[in-house]
C-alpha cells in the first residue's frame, strides 16, 4: 500500500512537470513561427484560436491522423525506436530543472552531469533514425549531426566547468543559489555568448541546422519519417531547445531568482522568473533563425574546434586563476 | 585579416546589427494580406470559376452555338441542345469538367452572346471530385450569384476588346 501511494504521488509529480513542458513546447513552436514571420514581415499562423495559439495543436492532430509510412528496406525496430528515443531523452532531462526552491522533481547532486549525459545521448536518436532509414539523405544528415553535436558538446562541457568553478557544486539548485549576489552572465559574459551559440549547434538550430539542410539533404534524418513519428522528432527537437534555454538561464541568468532583491519582485512567484528567462532566450533563438544564413560544414567544425574550444579552455584557466588568487574558491 | 575585421568578429558586430534590424523590421506593417479575411484586388479579366449568364428578363443567354465546346483546348465542355417550342435553340445540357479545364479563357472569348464567362471567384475547392463536374444548373446558379460583378467586369474590360 505504501508503495502504491508513493508510485502515484511520484507519477503525479512527474505529470506536474511534464504536462506544462509539453504544452509550452506547443506554444513555443507557435512563437517560433510567429517571430520568424514577423521578421520577414509576414503574419505567421494567426487563424486557429486567439492569435493562432492553437496552431500547433491543430498540426499535432493532423500528424496523429496521418499514415505512418515505414520504408520497406528500413531496419524497422530501430526506425520506430529512433523518434521515441529522441522525445524521451528530451523530456527526461527536465527532471532535474529547478523551477523554484522546492519545485524540482529530482534534486540530485549531479544534476548538471545528468543533463549533460542525457543531452549527449540525444544524438543517438538522430543517428538511429538516419541509419535505420537506409537511405542516402537521412544517412548523411545523421553523420553530420553526430559530428556536430559531439564537437559542440565538448565546448559546452568546458563552459560548464567555468560555472562549476564559481559554484563548487554540481547541483542545479546550488548553481542558482550561488547567483544570488550576481548572475554569472556578468562575470562570465563571453562564456554565456559561447554557450548560447554552442546550444544553437547542439539543438541543430539555424545557422547550424546542417543535419536537416533542406537545400542539399531534403530534410536530413527526418526524410523518411511521416505522421506521428515525424511529430515526435519535432516535439523532441523543440523540447531540447527549451531545455537548452532553461539550462542557459539556470547557469548564467540566475534561474528562478528575481533580477533584483526588491520587495516588488518578491510578489512574482519564482517559476515565472525562470519562464521569463527561458522565453527571452528562446526569442533570441527564434530571431537568430530568421536572420542568419546556414554555416558551411567546414566552417562549423572550425568554429567548434578551433575557436570555441581553445577560447573556453583559456577562460577556464583565467577563471580558476582569478578565483585562486583572490581566494574566492567556494568551499563545500 | 586587418584589425577592424578581427574586432568585428570577436564582438559579433555584424551579427548584432542584423539582430537590431530584425527587431526593427518585425514591428513594421506586414507586407502580406491576412488572406481569408482580406483579399487582394482582382483584375476584371481574371479567369476564375465559370458562370452562365442570363438576360435581365431571366432568359438564358446561351444559344447553344457550341463555339466554346469547339474551341476548348482541354475538351472540358460538353453541350447538347434542342429546339424549343418557340423555335429558339437552347441547351439541354451544359457540362464543364472543372478538373479538365485549364482556365485559358477561350470559351469566354469565343462566346458571341457573353453567356459563358469566367468570374472573379477562385475559392471553389471541394471535398470530392464529383462536385467539380459542373452542370447547367450549377453554372446558371453561379451566373445568378455573381451577375453584378460579372456585368461590371465585362463593362470595365470593354474598351480593350
Amino acid at each position: 500500500m505504501e508503495y502504491i501511494v508513493l508510485l502515484f504521488s511520484e507519477i503525479y509529480k512527474i505529470l506536474y512537470v511534464l504536462i506544462p513542458v509539453l504544452v509550452s513546447v506547443a506554444m513555443i513552436v507557435w512563437l517560433d513561427r510567429r517571430i520568424w514571420a514577423f521578421v520577414q514581415k509576414r503574419r505567421g499562423p494567426n487563424v486557429v484560436g486567439p492569435f493562432g495559439l492553437f496552431q500547433t495543436l491543430a498540426d499535432a492532430l493532423k500528424y496523429i491522423f496521418k499514415e505512418i509510412i515505414i520504408p520497406a528496406s528500413s531496419n524497422k525496430i530501430i526506425f520506430i525506436l529512433a523518434p521515441i528515443v529522441t522525445m524521451t531523452l528530451a523530456l527526461i532531462a527536465w527532471a532535474v530543472i529547478p523551477f523554484s526552491k522546492d519545485y524540482v522533481l529530482a534534486d540530485i547532486n549531479v544534476g548538471i552531469l545528468y543533463i549533460f549525459a542525457i543531452s549527449s545521448l540525444g544524438v543517438y536518436g538522430i543517428i538511429m533514425g538516419g541509419w535505420a532509414s537506409n537511405s542516402k539523405y537521412p544517412f548523411l544528415g545523421s553523420i553530420r549531426s553526430a559530428a556536430q553535436m559531439v564537437s559542440y558538446e565538448v565546448s559546452i562541457g568546458v563552459i560548464i566547468i567555468n560555472v562549476l568553478l564559481c559554484v563548487g557544486s554540481l547541483n542545479l539548485s546550488d548553481i542558482v543559489l550561488a547567483q544570488e549576489k550576481i548572475w554569472f552572465v556578468i562575470p562570465l559574459f563571453p562564456m554565456f555568448v559561447i554557450f548560447f551559440i554552442s546550444s544553437l549547434a547542439e539543438t541543430n538550430r539555424p545557422p547550424f541546422d546542417l543535419p536537416e539542410a533542406e537545400a542539399e539533404l531534403v530534410a536530413g534524418y527526418q526524410t523518411e519519417y511521416s505522421g506521428m513519428m515525424y511529430a515526435m522528432f519535432w516535439l523532441g527537437e523543440y523540447a531540447n531547445i527549451l531545455l537548452m534555454c532553461a539550462l542557459g538561464s539556470i547557469l548564467f541568468l540566475g534561474g528562478w531568482l528575481a533580477p533584483m532583491d526588491i520587495p516588488l519582485f518578491d510578489i512574482v512567484p519564482p517559476p515565472v522568473w525562470l519562464i521569463l528567462k527561458i522565453l527571452f532566450l528562446f526569442v533570441l533563438f527564434a530571431l537568430i533563425k530568421a536572420i542568419v544564413p546556414r554555416y558551411r560544414y567546414d566552417q562549423l567544425m572550425r568554429l567548434g574546434w578551433k575557436v570555441f574550444l581553445p577560447f573556453s579552455l583559456i577562460w577556464v584557466v583565467l577563471t580558476s586563476g582569478y578565483l585562486l588568487y583572490f581566494d574566492l574558491l567556494p568551499v563545500y | 585579416m586587418n584589425i577592424i575585421r578581427i574586432f568585428k568578429t570577436v564582438f559579433l558586430i555584424d551579427f548584432l546589427t542584423g539582430l537590431l534590424i530584425a527587431i526593427k523590421e518585425s514591428f513594421k506593417p506586414k507586407k502580406t494580406l491576412n488572406y481569408p479575411f482580406e483579399k487582394g484586388k482582382i483584375s476584371p479579366r481574371y479567369r476564375g470559376e465559370h458562370a452562365l449568364r442570363r438576360y435581365p428578363n431571366g432568359e438564358e443567354r446561351c444559344i447553344a452555338c457550341k463555339l466554346c465546346e469547339a474551341v476548348c483546348p482541354a475538351q472540358a465542355i460538353t453541350i447538347e441542345s434542342t429546339a424549343r417550342e418557340d423555335g429558339s435553340r437552347k441547351t439541354t445540357r451544359y457540362d464543364i469538367d472543372m478538373l479538365k479545364c485549364i482556365y485559358c479563357g477561350l470559351c469566354e472569348e469565343s462566346c458571341p452572346v457573353d453567356a459563358i464567362v469566367q468570374g472573379p471567384n477562385f475559392e471553389f475547392a471541394t471535398h470530392t471530385r464529383e462536385e467539380l463536374y459542373y452542370n447547367k444548373e450549377k453554372l446558371l446558379e453561379n451566373g445568378d450569384r455573381w451577375e453584378n460583378v460579372l456585368a461590371a467586369n465585362i463593362k470595365a474590360d470593354n474598351p480593350y476588346r
